[in-house]
């Protein structure tokens, strides 16, 4: 490769990352080196990279304490028995909060002489509340369980 | 790429026993991966409290899901994907909530073999150095941070990186040069 040879920019970069990180071929290690010679900027981003290598190879996590270790499932394992927890409390709260919205209404409806309008508004806005804590509950319980890792966000 | 220890039993055979209803059986897997997840959250959020919290709720999640994991398929692999799915999220809202990573930028350490002399000079200048790398690799994008952080502190190969993030190799190479690249420029920068 000269320097008047059209250079494919992404396979070099490719091929010095293959280079650093030791899964280069001798003909792929050849055609780096060939690049490297015929053009200054590669040879300086080469060097760059080669720093960088140098320097993150030389760091590693950082190990915590060996106690860490000694209960690490316990620990998991009341996670596991405080979401079933949480999921029976959920149900429990939802189903007794409906009832009791239910009955609030229906006496509300018996006794009230409040105009017809805001008797509607009181039944739209309980209703709705219902709906919204069932939505929000089911989202909750079908997405852990079904869906464990497919809700994906990066930005 | 079913492990199996010396004196333990293959992961397949584990998730098996588990499916069926044994906890200790998914304890032991707890307890072979353990290490490793908590590694690859730490090389995630940066911070060892948030990657034992996420680490232990990806092993929680995967326990509820059991019944879902194909004991033919590396039960490790499954996993990762609720682990960095867990940690990409995390990530996100500490964003949002403009938090920050440990100060001290305590989840990078130097290796012993690349320390020298008890010169306090060269000591301080390593502990700039450890820290300049730390913030570096902190303001990657997660992905390129993910893909940097398997290849750099886990060691893989980049067929094993494709295989655990679900890119092509080319895609993993791709990430890696844009990750050295931010890294190179944030060090000169710094320097």
């Amino acid at each position: 490769m000269t320097q008047n040879d059209p250079l494919d920019r992404e396979r070099v970069q490719q091929l010095m990352m293959a280079a650093l990180d030791g899964e280069i071929s001798a003909d792929e290690k050849r055609e780096l080196d060939a690049a490297i010679a015929a053009h200054p900027d590669i040879a300086h981003e080469w060097l760059r990279f080669k720093r960088v290598k140098e320097v993150t190879t030389g760091m590693s996590l950082r190990t915590p304490p060996e106690e860490t270790w000694d209960h690490y499932w316990q620990g998991t394992y009341r996670r596991v028995e405080r979401g079933i927890a949480w999921l029976l409390v959920s149900i429990g709260a939802i189903i007794l909060g409906g009832y009791w919205a239910w009955h609030m209404v229906e006496a509300f409806f018996e006794t009230s002489d409040e105009p017809l309008g805001i008797r509607i508004a009181i039944a739209a806005l309980v209703v709705g509340g219902v709906i919204l804590a069932v939505s929000v509950a089911r989202e909750k319980i079908f997405t852990n369980r079904r869906d464990p890792y497919q809700k994906e966000v990066i930005r | 790429m079913d492990t199996v220890t010396p004196i333990g039993e293959s992961d397949m055979a584990l998730v098996r026993r588990a499916q069926a209803g044994d906890r200790d059986a998914f304890g032991l897997l707890v307890e072979r991966y353990m290490r490793r997840a908590y590694f690859a959250a730490l090389s995630l959020v940066g911070s060892s409290e948030d990657a034992l919290d996420l680490s232990q709720e990806a092993f929680a999640r995967a326990y509820r899901s059991r019944s879902t994991i194909d004991p033919e398929r590396p039960f490790y692999a499954w996993l990762y994907q609720i682990l960095r799915r867990l940690c990409f999220n995390f990530l996100r809202d500490r964003r949002t909530r403009r938090q920050t990573l440990e100060a001290s930028a305590s989840w990078l350490a130097e290796d012993a073999a690349h320390r020298s002399g008890p010169d306090p000079a060269e000591a301080l200048a390593r502990e700039e150095r450890r820290r300049l790398v730390a913030a570096a690799i902190e303001g990657l994008p997660a992905r390129e941070r993910e893909v940097l952080a398997l290849k750099e502190f886990e060691g893989l190969t980049y067929k094993e990186i494709a295989s655990l993030v679900g890119v092509p190799i080319g895609t993993v190479m791709s990430r890696l040069y844009t990750a050295r690249h931010r890294l190179a420029q944030a060090l000169e920068i710094q320097r």
